[in-house]
């Protein structure tokens, strides 16, 4: 390996002098320790490294050692049910090593080399194989199996294949004669730098939808698979919370969670609660198909960039296999404030609050990597990318969220007021938009109800009515409207209590199936529709008030266990009877 | 052999550089001797071939060129720990100032620490109890939780952080200790801890550590770092349970943006540095457990935010890395309420698991929830009320106004020296809450409003 010196250390950020054989993004050792960095700055005179961990004691003349390759991750079964720091070093690895608190400069295989697998091989010799096929086929875990495919970059015959039977990631399975004339040993793992995206044969459409159980997200807002979404929210808004009923409940094959510039008791949330959570399509437990990525806010920042660049190549690793994946980050804010904190260190012309001008091509670059595709071996994959955003001082006008708002089609805006209600998810109506509607209306009419949509439009035109009627409440109260106005505002609080609000702690609550969520919305609808009778009356709203009936349907969410949706049909009755009572 | 360099090339602020420096290290700890005999320390933060930035945490006055002789330690910022720092008052960088000698140290460690390997983390689920009603029903504080106060200048914090110290006991009545960190108070309000912890009767299992408002700021950045050294030692090493109180945080962040300032570098918003966040978090994230060691860290930061906004840097930073925050109320603290603690921004979010049957009580979660949405419902009712009269509410918000003010002045306001039960402040709730008829109770189940529900039936 090449050695070259330690010039000057500024916090992550170390220059090297004079010219050197370094290419752009190589991944390097820095200094006596080895710690890893990985190179941001060619100058004439000049190179610059960002260090992926602490740099305190590190000294001017120790030696950086080239690489040679970029920055990448290894690929291949063991990945999933683990938990990653944001360069792919395992934590429960580092733990061995290092005891509770983690320490530098250690190298260690992503993947445990030490574990087998049950491997069947899927080829014979003579096979003609391109990139991306798969070779070989094992359970990476009881929920997931894991096909190993050819590296997207590779080509040729396969000139010799050994028998099913257990291997570890590193043994050679099969060997390939390339067209020109190498032999390439084929193992379970590959390698992937991860700045660059994983190539596919073509983009889908986007029309079909991730289901979560989540009432506001599936019903009003919903994301489509291969969609990109985004969650910003001042602290306390539940973002996190978020997420997390997103990863656990919904339908993605995989999960690849990351962590980034977030808490520690966090993760060590997720990882405990996964491990006790089945998954409801599967009966397994969660955490069988999640990869945790955990860059905690206090571990180092450059590390913190990359957390979201390996997450992302995790997924589209995954995708290629032709498995539905879903990559929650928490949080984009702190990834963009790493991005500005190295920006500052070399001294670069600040844009935006300090964040540098490359801030929104960064931003496009990691949200194009969504989408639903056709892999290179033909099957059919999606990478969902579900982005938290933490502006600062719950401003949505600052740089990070507008410019994902730029780059994501669906914006799930949360509330503190709602929040402070403690209505939660507290996403808000009025700010939050999905484009993905429209593309998924043949989906709902066909899998749900031909309709879906209409009820959905009329729900959203009754919450738009209250929040205009608010305006003129806020003003004179709530007693001098109208019947029909009236009636508005009670049926938007059955919508927003009843329907909206979501209980993440409420068994049955916590995930909703789709139908559940269209017979309530059709029931709460319905009620709007009869009680529109009595008003045309001249019956005041009241009298249909005080049946009760309001509060049955704010509470239905609760009483309708979720495998028993036909007792919504009973509420229908109910409300019949309720209004018939009235008008006869 | 350590080397001596005669010169310095250059002092910006509390900077000093010097050149022709061979083999220093990042961070490591240098000594600066002037010739007036007085010694200073400072802290190598950047490199520049030989080129050495040295942060000096006595300040630079009285610093020349050629009268400061410097020399390179090689090791990092440390501090000397013992069973015995236990009663001990400290300044800022560790050193005893209590007239009581050296601390024989056990052990020495680096005061930067390192992070906590999250598989290596106990999710926390132990509540503290504190024996104030806001806090123990509305944001439960939990052991290894960081929850901060958000203060202004001039309300009660003090005194709220006083009695938390007081009255905090843990269920199981394991070992207790506060390690109180000072960063930039005023004098008085130094002494007034001291005191108010020797009339306690606490003050043998407190550490003290004083940066005083007109102590140098660089040793100020130094301050919390010590004493979260000093608090995870006690907590993992010697197995106690510890509750770090850093007062002022806005003093600390203040000086780190003074100090980055005099680097050159480039600030953000409002000038505080970039990586503020990241700095931050480098103190809030040693709060914790640990699976298979005993003991705590508990982390209980008060900041003054400036002119009471809670979108100030400072505090927005704070609360996205802090589980929760305790937010005071300037209007609630002129209404002569104390605790003046404003209940609906505040938070604790790792209460939800450290609540209910077999922590505190089955119906708690039930309660705060209600009690907070009935809460904000109130707020609307108040805003109405001041634009229509409170005359002419409807009967639904004339109850929530008395509601309100119940809530207000028997449930948030309580003595400096009431300890309430957990029983106390749940029942109190559902007496408030039976002020209010059944029907607006809609974050209750029946079966709980059947048991603790005493108002109107229907």
């Amino acid at each position: 390996m090449t050695a070259y010196q330690i010039y000057g250390i500024n916090g992550p950020v170390i220059t090297v002098r004079g010219e050197t054989g370094l290419q752009m993004m190589e991944t390097v050792y820095v200094g006596n320790a080895r710690l890893i960095g990985e190179v941001i700055g060619l100058q004439q005179d000049k190179t610059t490294i960002q260090v992926y961990e602490e740099t305190a004691g590190l000294k001017v003349g120790e030696p950086v050692y080239a690489t040679g390759s970029a920055m990448s991750v290894t690929l291949g079964p063991g990945l999933l049910g683990n938990i990653f720091d944001g360069i792919q070093r395992p934590l429960p690895a580092l733990e061995k090593q290092f005891g509770a608190f983690i320490g530098r400069g250690a190298k260690f295989s992503p993947l445990d080399t030490e574990k087998t697998y049950d491997v069947h091989l899927c080829i014979k010799v003579g096979d003609r194989l391109s990139g991306g096929d798969v070779y070989a086929t094992c359970p990476e875990t009881s929920a997931v199996e894991h096909k190993v495919m050819l590296a997207p970059n590779l080509s040729g015959t396969v000139s010799e294949v050994l028998p099913d039977g257990a291997y570890h990631v590193q043994d050679t399975v099969a060997r390939l004669q390339t067209d020109d004339g190498k032999t390439v040993d084929l193992t379970l793992m590959q390698t992937w730098p991860i700045r660059t995206p994983r190539p596919t044969r073509k983009r889908l459409p986007a029309d079909r939808p991730l289901i979560t159980g989540q009432r506001v997200i599936d019903t009003v807002f919903p994301v489509a698979k291969g969609g990109a979404a985004a969650i910003p929210g001042g602290f306390g808004t539940g973002k996190t919370m978020t997420q997390h009923q997103l990863a656990k409940w919904c339908d993605a094959d995989i999960i690849i969670y990351v962590g980034c510039g977030e808490r520690g008791n966090e993760m060590t949330q997720v990882l405990s609660e996964f491990s006790e959570l089945t998954d409801p399509r599967t009966g397994k437990s969660l955490l069988d198909r999640t990869v945790l990525i955990a860059n905690t806010s206090n571990m180092p920042v450059a590390a913190r960039e990359a957390s979201i660049y390996t997450g992302i190549t995790l997924a589209e690793y995954y995708r290629d296999m032709g498995y539905h994946t879903a990559l929650m980050a928490d949080s984009t804010s702190r990834w963009a404030e790493a991005l500005r904190e190295i920006s500052g260190r070399l001294e670069e012309m600040p844009a935006d609050e300090g964040f540098p001008a490359y801030l929104p091509s960064r931003l496009s670059e990691f949200y194009e990597r969504a989408g639903r595709t056709e892999t290179l071996n033909g099957s059919e994959g999606s990478v969902t990318l579900i982005g938290a955003v933490s502006p600062q001082g719950s401003d949505f006008s600052e740089p990070v969220t507008q410019n994902t708002k730029r780059f994501t089609r669906c914006f799930w805006a949360l509330d503190k007021s709602l929040a402070y209600a403690r209505h939660y998810p507290a996403i808000n109506w009025t700010l939050s938009y999905s484009e993905y509607t429209n593309e998924l209306t043949n989906w709902y009419r066909d899998n749900v109800s031909p309709q879906f949509s209409s009820d959905r439009d009329e729900l959203c035109a009754l919450l738009q009515e209250e929040n205009t009627l608010m305006e003129i409440v806020k003003l004179i109260g709530a007693d001098v409207l109208p019947d029909d106005q009236k009636l508005v505002i009670e049926i938007a609080r059955v919508i927003r209590v009843g329907f909206l609000q979501q209980n993440a702690f409420h068994a049955e609550d916590t995930y909703v199936p789709l139908e559940k969520q269209y017979k309530m919305m059709h029931v709460i609808l319905h009620l709007y529709h009869r009680a529109r009778e009595v008003v045309a009356r001249q019956i005041p709203i009241s009298v249909l008030l005080q049946t009760g009936i309001f509060e049955q349907l704010v509470k239905m969410k609760y009483d309708v266990p979720n495998d028993k949706t036909e007792m919504l049909d009973d509420y229908i009755r109910d409300i019949d009877a309720a209004v018939d009572g009235i008008l006869r | 052999m350590l080397v001596r360099h005669l010169k310095l090339s250059g002092v910006n602020g509390s900077l000093a550089t010097l050149s022709g420096v061979e083999n220093a290290a990042n961070e490591e700890i240098v000594r600066l001797h002037l010739t007036d005999g007085t010694e200073r320390t400072g802290r190598v933060v950047k490199i520049d071939g030989d080129e050495v930035s040295v942060q000096v945490f006595e300040g630079t006055r009285g610093m020349s060129m050629s009268n400061t002789e410097t020399i390179f330690t090689g090791k990092p910022m440390q501090v000397a720990l013992s069973p015995e720092i236990l009663g001990r008052v400290f300044d800022g960088l560790g050193r005893p100032i209590d007239g009581l000698g050296e601390v024989f140290p056990e052990e020495v460690r680096d005061v930067n620490g390192a992070p906590i390997n999250p598989v290596s983390r106990e999710y926390p689920r132990n509540y503290i109890h504190t024996g104030i009603s806001s806090i123990d029903a509305l944001a439960t504080l939990i052991r290894g939780q960081k929850l901060p106060i958000f203060s202004g200048s001039g309300m009660q914090h003090n005194e709220l952080a006083v009695q938390i110290v007081r009255q905090a006991s843990t269920a199981d009545g394991s070992d207790f200790a506060v390690v109180f960190a000072a960063m930039g108070v005023k004098n008085d309000v130094a002494q007034y801890f001291r005191t108010s912890f020797e009339e306690a009767n606490v003050m043998h299992r407190v550490v003290m550590l004083l940066n005083l408002a007109n102590d140098p700021i660089v040793e100020r950045i130094m301050t919390p770092r010590v004493a979260l050294t000093i608090a995870e030692y006690l907590a993992f090493t010697r197995h106690m349970h510890i509750l770090v109180i850093l007062t002022d945080m806005t003093s600390y962040a203040e000086a780190l943006r003074e100090f980055s300032g005099s680097k050159g570098e480039i600030p953000g918003r409002k000038g505080f540095p970039g990586y503020l966040y990241s700095d931050l978090a480098s103190l809030y994230e040693r709060a914790g457990m640990l699976k298979v060691v005993e003991g705590s860290v508990t982390q209980s930061p008060i900041l003054t935010m400036p002119n009471d906004d809670i979108t100030h840097p400072i505090p927005d930073l704070t609360g996205y890395i802090t589980e929760g925050q305790i937010v005071l109320n300037r209007d609630l603290d002129y209404k002569g309420i104390y605790p003046p603690v404003d209940v609906l921004p505040s938070l604790s979010r790792l209460m939800k698991d450290g609540i209910g049957a077999g922590f505190t009580r089955e119906d708690h979660a039930d309660l705060s929830n209600q009690l907070l949405a009935s809460y904000a419902k109130v707020q609307d009712a108040k805003a109405l009320a001041s634009v229509i009269g409170e005359e002419e509410l409807s009967a639904d918000d004339k109850l929530l106004m008395e509601f309100g003010r119940a809530f207000e002045a028997r449930f948030l306001n309580q003595s400096f020296t009431e300890n309430r039960t957990m029983d106390q402040t749940l029942d109190l709730g559902w007496a408030l809450l039976s002020m209010l008829p059944r029907r607006m109770l809609d974050r209750v189940d029946e079966k709980t409003l059947e048991k603790h529900y005493k108002g109107e039936s229907a």
